[in-house]
């Protein structure tokens, strides 16, 4: 079964959000899951992007990425109209969703893209959401508005301060995590090194904190292991074991290190497709 | 006096009915034409090219046609070894063809990836009496030679089906196992749907076994038999995520659902280092370079895969073997198999042992890694290992490996790959009220490979642990019967 883009949109530099036929992972989904996309066969790489929201009854998955790898800026390059090969999913065990009291929901950059289905569930459960969104600069803030809409309170920072206040997403946390009554839970999605420090940050306040772990991965039904990480000393896997895990117990120093083992054949693989590309436009 | 002039001799007196065992006992034992060590190094194309047909004819002559064919015993699928070999002896390669397919759906691939010396050969009259199983009757080359033979003629007709029962089978995972479920069910008259987790079907033939060993173009020959025959296959399908099996049963009235999901998770040796770029596990390993084609990198193909001069691969069975012979091919200058026990302990099949050691990779036996060793920036640097001696024999009857405690070495290398099994995929357990799992996570099932749950069968690994490509067949074959007869009472 093939998949036809129906709507594209270029959200920001390098940032795409499609929404994408694919009626039995729509189905499906939860707020927390992911897919595998694999573009063209077996020359395509796998690449798991989490799913940022679908409807069930058009039978579309939205997804949004950030074209940084070869794969990723060739995803950006199909038009609307036209499919995309494989779609898998929805993996991953679906976020855990209750009422918390109060949850503090942080998304940085991309990492925003699945944390608004998340904040949306927590929303529906009843709990009162506090919304901190974050960017390195105005240009590549995505879903304010969305966020907006679900949230209760929401704090836009950006790095440099060109949009919102000047900050990083770990200042508005810690004041949130000193406000009284404390909140029960807080979700973190973002880089990694956001999210070790949004984690440093609560774990001084005691406070409960998910993130979500979007690893290196193959296959993503638990048969490789190329997506372990280590979680309180053990080895976990991603793709069936998170993708969300309690983020006090992940060693992100590990995470981080292994996110760059393949950083010099992307490059290489990005500058043959940028290469390709341009040849093509001089035809 | 050459092949031909031999085999012509022996056929004659073949025919006046005055072929003696001793005759047959004087045929060389007929060795696999391979492709030179040097020149297989470079390439993925596969290492043994088959019997010709002449060697086909003498290797089958060498069968002494036992009346209580021991050889049978072996075989998890029951193959009328001896009828077949026969056929093969007299020319009728078609005949003999139909004699295997009787009890082998996929007689190129076993015909390759059987482990026959353990099986069917292992109790063969003519090994025992040259107390050598290498000198048993070489059944797995000339299962190889027929089926390669009914390939060329593509005349491979699709099996007659039952008039349509109206009933529906899902089978989740299109490996082995699930392609003879598939196949079997099918000619039954049942309506089948093969649901696969990756974008393409064939499980571990087309993600695990390398091209080297198996060629894919043979396991999408089966594939394409399954399409012709009516079978439906879904890809992209992750069994208990995109649907759960309550769901597939109560839902979309599936009536029998088989589980054939495969290896899970890799174990790995809960050492120091393990976490360290240039770490895989074999799964890992095996999958980038076969099914995504990292081997291909930068000349289409987008999956990389790490670019290895110094290799150390943990392990000592099959896919250990196949992980150490894909290093070379993807250029590895060094390739060092690390096993804590002796050769002889080994699971892997002494022909790919023989030929991991012809491609020049190095054993390192009776030693054990104790931890890896990474840079500053994380990247593996070099294995330190200890030397091991084998003490008393242990649960599997095997002599325990004990550490020598100081033996401490290192070896330097840049990519570790660790194949020291699978545990259970946790997904179908995870999702699947009501199935009875092991302590392991594997599924258990009755001798009828059926499950706790009505009318939900499993095989393959995921009730084995790891296994082999024909036990998952053979469980297949137990499973496909068991559902066509519960089908009939529903």
């Amino acid at each position: 079964m093939s998949h036809k883009i129906l709507s594209k949109q270029q959200l920001c530099q390098n940032v795409y959000t499609a929404d994408i036929v694919a009626p039995l992972v729509a189905a499906a989904a939860k707020p927390g899951q992911f897919v595998i996309v694999c573009l063209k066969g077996s020359y395509s790489e796998r690449i798991p992007l989490t799913i940022a929201g679908c409807d069930i009854k058009k039978g579309t998955i939205r997804l949004i990425w950030q074209a940084v790898g070869k794969s990723t800026l060739e995803f950006g390059d199909i038009n609307v109209g036209e499919d995309v090969e494989n779609i898998l999913g929805p993996l991953g065990r679906p976020t855990h969703i209750e009422n918390f009291g109060t949850v503090v929901c942080v998304g940085g950059g991309i990492g925003n893209a699945p944390l608004l289905p998340i904040a949306t569930g927590m929303k529906k459960a009843g709990n009162r959401v506090i919304s901190i969104i974050g960017a390195r600069t105005k240009d590549l803030l995505i879903l304010e508005d969305d966020f907006k809409v679900i949230s209760d309170e929401l704090i836009v920072v950006t790095d440099d301060g060109s949009y919102g206040r000047k900050a990083l997403v770990t200042q508005p946390l810690e004041e949130a995590c000193k406000k009284s009554p404390k909140p029960g839970l807080a979700v973190v999605i973002g880089p990694t090194i956001m999210m070790k420090f949004c984690c440093a940050t609560t774990k001084k306040y005691d406070v409960p904190t998910v993130v979500s772990l979007n690893t290196i991965m193959i296959d993503g039904t638990g048969m490789c292991g190329g997506c372990r990480v280590e979680v309180g000393g053990q080895t976990k896997f991603v793709c069936v074991d998170g993708p969300e895990f309690d983020g006090h117990k992940v060693n992100f120093d590990l995470m981080m290190r292994r996110m760059q083992a393949y950083k010099k054949q992307e490059q290489q693989a990005i500058e043959e497709y940028k290469h390709k590309c341009q040849i093509g436009l001089n035809k | 006096m050459n092949e031909q002039q031999l085999l012509n001799e022996l056929l004659k007196k073949h025919k006046d009915g005055i072929l003696k065992p001793s005759d047959r006992f004087n045929i060389p034992a007929q060795a696999m034409p391979q492709q030179d060590p040097a020149v297989r190094r470079t390439n993925v194309s596969e290492v043994a090219l088959g019997y010709t047909e002449t060697q086909a004819r003498l290797e089958a002559l060498r069968c002494l046609q036992c009346k209580n064919a021991p050889c049978v015993s072996g075989c998890p699928v029951k193959i009328k070894i001896k009828d077949f070999i026969a056929q093969i002896a007299d020319g009728n390669f078609q005949k003999a063809l139909d004699i295997i397919r009787e009890n082998s759906l996929l007689p190129a691939v076993c015909g390759r990836v059987c482990p026959q010396e353990v099986q069917c050969q292992l109790p063969c009259t003519v090994g025992k009496k040259f107390n050598d199983v290498e000198k048993s009757v070489s059944i797995g080359r000339l299962e190889r030679f027929v089926a390669d033979w009914g390939r060329k003629q593509k005349s491979q007709s699709s099996p007659a089906i039952a008039a349509s029962t109206g009933k529906k089978v899902a089978v989740l995972g299109a490996g082995p196992g699930g392609i003879v479920v598939a196949t079997d069910t099918r000619r039954a008259g049942h309506d089948i749907t093969v649901f696969e987790a990756f974008h393409k079907p064939g499980g571990v033939m087309v993600y695990g076994i390398p091209e080297f060993r198996l060629p894919k173009a043979i396991v999408q020959e089966e594939i394409d038999g399954l399409t012709k025959m009516g079978v439906k296959i879904v890809c992209n399908f992750v069994a208990g995520r995109t649907k759960t099996i309550k769901d597939l049963i109560e839902k979309d009235g599936f009536d029998a659902v088989y589980i054939g999901v495969g290896a899970g998770l890799p174990m790995f040796m809960n050492i120091e280092g393990e976490h360290l770029i240039g770490v895989y596990s074999a799964n890992e390993y095996l999958t980038r370079a076969n099914l995504m084609r990292a081997y291909d990198f930068g000349k289409g193909a987008d999956t990389p895969i790490a670019m290895s001069k110094h290799v150390a691969v943990v392990g000592g069975g099959n896919v250990a073997m196949d992980s150490a012979r894909t290093a070379v091919r993807l250029g590895a200058e060094k390739v060092y198999l690390i096993y804590r026990r002796s050769e002889k302990e080994m699971p892997a099949r002494v022909e790919e042992v023989h030929h991991a050691k012809e491609e020049g990779i190095e054993f390192h036996l009776l030693r054990n890694p104790k931890r890896i060793i990474g840079s500053a920036d994380g990247v593996v640097t070099a294995i330190e290992c200890l030397k091991y001696e084998l003490g008393e024999p242990d649960a599997s009857g095997r002599r325990r490996p004990v550490p020598i405690e100081g033996s401490e070495f290192t070896i330097d290398v840049d990519t570790v790959v660790v194949a020291i099994g699978n545990g259970a995929n946790p997904l179908i357990g995870q999702t699947t009220q009501g199935l009875t799992l092991n302590k392991w996570g594997n599924i258990v099932v009755d001798e009828n490979c059926k499950t706790s749950l009505d009318g939900v069968y499993a095989g393959g690994d995921i009730v084995l642990g790891a296994a082999t490509v024909i036990l998952a067949m053979g469980q297949g074959r137990t499973a496909a019967a068991a559902i066509n007869e519960y089908l009939k009472k529903k």
